[in-house]
């Protein structure tokens, strides 16, 4: 890596490759696609929480005209336990396998436990209320302090929790258990002058993306089939499909469609194998989309959590010793993101003494998947929220808080590892010479800030450049483009390569004609995906040299690559003129074939990332409403190769962090059903709701990568709930430990601190 | 159940479809004509994904049935650029990269567009209030808020 390279096309901000079909409609997303004679498929979802499935009874539903197939637990095969790697959720095969489609119990409101493939939607629609089921009714078990109960009504018992000191003895809602510590933290709190500890709840959120889940599959007679669908990962969904089904790899293709958004959630598969065994079973190609109904009940969410901090510190602001009891919601099946939660918390600081305790807890809600920086904004929020209130009492700047105890290279990280290069202190100088910093208050105003961390992923990626007869590159890789990562694909291969960005196009190519890669996941992409490109581009560059000194007549070593064109290297006596790109693609055949560079890898050293993130807002006393007023956003990109794109990254998830901060929640009632399950319920900030939302790059460059690239994609929904929380508190003088900060509670609060 | 034969007129051109009664006109733009580049985020009128222009005004495609637009005229997503040149709102989406994943930018596209028909130089605050409507999860608006601005600019014929 060399910070002082002089870039012709990185850090510029082109127009995206797959831009125009995005705005003209053109675009193929996954609702989009279509097969002649394709039938229509969809899912029946319990009506209860909690229950066993006693019988189901489908004699009705097969005699409707135009039903083909018709689908319950029996026609899956059993699929035993193995932990799923590699994507961004925690999670078990066999898990997944009832979770896409239940067997002997059901373990949410909407739960798939039958389908149905018929010729209209609406014949399948009929069909489903035909099927008939009967259901014993178990409690629903809704929240961590009822999950965790000594007597608590057990969702699966055959439960034992993992990872604890000692074995456990019975079954238990618990799944797992995590623990890590570094030094002693009694004697840590002993040397505090100021001990401080709150409790913090926030509630079960949604990804939110607009696409809903989506995929049409066809399988021949031979076991041969086809997926297409709107996913982070069509190589995950080839692997979590053949496990679920029990089918060949090599069988299955998948075609990737635009998506829709994903969040983490199109990490997993849920419709795929439902639509395959309907394709199966009826010989023709099936379609499942999911409603937006669907989606809030049967897909995502993000975890619940009750978290626990404890910070002592010193009056100067040195913390001494920091404990962290965080308990996380995973839904019907085992597998919440409490690990990363928990590795998280104290990421940003430097303490001597620590103890970060993590609970995954069974509930019966939708199995939880991933969202963005999956379990940090929760535990983070937590944690910025008491640092929050420290800063308070110690009567110092949170900014001159945050840096006396922050973090940098040589700093070893709490869940492990030391830090390379980070840019945390950057960013909190950055922010603290911010002019929104400083920017006058009014009455029932008030600002907040908070620190944000995701390590970021590398994982496995491979990627093809090849030149074509004029010269022109196609990029060949196989990582889902979630937000304009194809323009990030073809600056690095212009860069590299020294063209023109126009004269690059990328190709996400499907799990036949890309090599293997990782999901879109883990703000990976133009880490490592990004890497995968710049090392095909530099075999490319090889090959050319090898080409040009076999034209020249001399020692492919004399070889230079200068700005698209190969040269021969300064001292080199050869009367020969340079050789472009065309120019050696179009002599290609005469100098050993076209032109294929290639790359596989598994990136190691992704950057981690951190965040300052500052927000304005006003509470109205009448109302308890919270306006956002002003948001600054100030982030660690190491090096930003499409600026727009990754200013786009810290706005959007800035959106979302304010919206779990303010509105975001599921409502359940007694029974456990979702009472919001719709975008006008859950409600998700619109344009009227957010005011512009100002950035700040920061690019402290990653080491380990070529152009200094860390992941961006995370980072950004971190920090926000708390800056908002920290803003409400400072605006109210109240601190109000539970998310979201919804009208109700704000003017509940407001209220109790008057009487 | 029988059909009932419509006539409508989408993105200029005369059109007629067989479709059920309770069909939305959502479901036949996307099923039936293959118009696919209007979308469905939900389907209950609140994520503006399926904005079209009927008549000239803004609707969610998923609220209206598609028997209504019997002797109406339809713009879609797909009628906003005519020929080989993208409309300003379209041009100025990419140059201010106000997309992400993309899935919500034709319901933006054509809601900006019925905005700017009508208040050629829209306040920031009208252009949110009247964006209200539709949801991008992508985001935070604030590049699609500055991309209306600067189209409204171009439209006026300022130089931007």
């Amino acid at each position: 890596m060399s910070e002082a390279r002089d870039y012709k096309v990185i850090g510029t901000r082109v127009v995206r490759p797959d831009g125009v079909d995005k705005v003209t409609g053109r675009a193929n997303f996954g609702a989009d696609f279509s097969l002649p004679g394709m039938l229509y498929g969809k899912v029946l979802r319990s009506p209860h929480a909690h229950a066993r499935i006693k019988k189901i009874d489908t004699a009705a539903a097969a005699k409707i005209e135009g039903v083909y197939a018709i689908v319950t637990g029996a026609d899956f095969p059993k699929v035993g336990h193995e932990e799923i790697t590699g994507g961004e959720g925690a999670g078990d095969f066999a898990d997944l396998a009832t979770n896409v489609m239940a067997r002997d119990k059901v373990v949410y409101h909407g739960h798939a436990v039958a389908a149905v493939a018929a010729q209209t939607s609406a014949i399948a629609d009929a069909a489903l209320a035909a099927i008939k089921i009967d259901y014993e009714r178990l409690a629903p078990v809704m929240d961590l302090d009822t999950a965790m109960a000594d007597n608590a009504t057990l969702i699966d018992e055959r439960l034992f929790t993992a990872g604890l000191p000692e074995k456990a003895t019975k079954p238990s809602n618990v799944a797992a258990y995590m623990e890590f510590k570094r030094g002693d933290i009694a004697q840590g709190f002993a040397e505090a002058d100021v001990v401080v500890e709150g409790t913090y709840r926030t509630p079960t959120v949604h990804q939110g993306y607009i696409e809903p889940h989506a995929c049409v599959a066809s399988i021949n007679q031979g076991g041969q089939a086809t997926i297409w669908c709107c996913t982070q990962g069509h190589f995950d969904v080839r692997s979590m499909t053949s496990k679920v089904l029990g089918m060949n790899v090599a069988d299955i293709r998948v075609i990737p469609s635009e998506i829709g958004g994903g969040f983490g959630g199109k990490t997993t598969i849920y419709l795929e194998p439902v639509a395959m065994v309907l394709s199966k079973k009826s010989g023709r190609p099936v379609k499942i989309t999911m409603t937006r109904d669907e989606v809030f009940r049967a897909s995502g969410p993000a975890s619940a959590t009750k978290c626990k901090i404890k910070i002592g510190a010193k009056k100067d602001g040195t913390f001494t010793a920091m404990s962290a009891w965080l308990a996380y919601e995973a839904g019907g099946y085992k597998g919440s993101s409490m690990a990363p939660g928990a590795m998280c918390v104290f990421a940003p600081y430097v303490v001597p003494h620590f103890l970060i305790q993590g609970y995954d807890v069974l509930v019966n809600k939708p199995k939880v998947a991933a969202y963005r920086a999956p379990g940090a904004p929760q535990s983070m929020y937590a944690c910025e929220s008491l640092i929050d209130d420290l800063a308070r009492q110690l009567k110092i700047d949170p900014i001159d808080l945050r840096l006396k105890n922050a973090v940098s290279a040589g700093s070893q990280a709490a869940y492990g590892p030391k830090y390379n290069a980070v840019g945390f202190k950057e960013c909190l100088e950055a922010a603290k010479k911010h002019p929104n910093y400083t920017k006058k208050l009014g009455p029932n105003e008030g600002r907040g800030l908070a620190a944000g961390f995701w390590f970021n992923a590398g994982m496995q990626s491979s990627a093809e450049v090849h030149i074509n007869e004029n010269g022109t590159v196609t990029v060949v890789e196989g990582s889902p483009d979630i937000g304009g990562s194809r323009a990030s694909m073809a600056l690095m291969a212009a860069e590299e390569l020294g063209v023109p960005y126009e004269r690059v196009r990328v190709v996400v190519a499907d799990t036949e004609n890309a090599g293997y890669n990782n999901v879109t996941g883990g703000s990976r992409v133009t880490f490592a995906t990004g890497m995968a490109v710049i090392q095909a581009a530099g075999d490319i560059i090889t090959q050319c040299k090898q080409r040009a000194a076999a034209t020249w007549g001399i020692e492919a070593d004399l070889v230079d690559w200068k700005d698209g064109q190969a040269i021969p290297k300064p001292g080199v006596n050869a009367d020969v003129k340079p050789l472009t790109l065309a120019q050696i693609a179009a002599n290609s055949g005469r100098t050993g074939g076209p032109l294929l560079g290639r790359a596989s890898l598994n990136a190691r050293g992704a950057g981690p990332g951190f965040s300052i993130n500052m927000a304005d807002v006003r509470v109205d006393p009448e109302t308890g409403k919270v306006d956002v007023l002003r948001f600054t956003a100030i982030q660690d990109a190491g090096k930003a190769i499409h600026p727009a794109y990754v200013e786009g990254q810290m706005q959007g998830g800035a959106a979302q962090g304010i919206g779990w901060a303010l509105n975001e929640e599921y409502i359940y009632d007694s029974n456990g059903v979702m009472q919001n399950a719709g975008f006008l319920d859950y409600r998700m900030p619109v344009a009227s709701d957010l005011p512009m939302i100002d950035t700040q790059i920061i690019e402290v460059p990653n080491p380990s990568h070529p152009y200094g690239v860390r992941g961006v994609g995370e980072v950004p929904i971190v920090a926000p709930l708390a800056a908002v929380a920290n803003a409400v508190r400072a605006a109210t003088g109240i601190r109000i430990p539970d998310l979201p900060l919804s009208p109700p509670r704000v003017l509940a609060a407001l209220e109790a601190a008057k009487a | 159940m029988s059909k009932t034969r419509v006539e409508t007129k989408i993105n200029g051109e005369q059109m007629e479809f067989l479709c059920e009664p309770q069909q939305s006109m959502l479901d036949v733009l996307r099923d039936t004509l293959g118009l696919t580049g209007t979308k469905e985020g939900c389907a209950t009128g609140d994520c503006g994904a399926c904005s079209v222009m009927l008549d000239g005004r803004l609707i969610c495609s998923c609220l209206m049935l598609a028997v209504e637009s019997n002797g109406r005229q339809l713009t879609t997503i797909e009628g906003i650029s005519r020929g080989e040149t993208l409309h300003p709102i379209q041009q100025k989406f990419l140059q201010h990269a106000a997309l992400q994943c993309g899935i919500c930018t034709p319901g933006f596209v054509v809601a900006a567009k019925a905005l700017l028909d009508e208040n050629p130089n829209p306040t920031e605050e009208e252009i949110r209030y009247h964006l209200a409507g539709n949801l991008c999860r992508c985001t935070g608006y604030d590049k699609i808020i500055r991309a209306v601005q600067d189209a409204a600019q171009t439209l006026r014929g300022e130089a931007s």
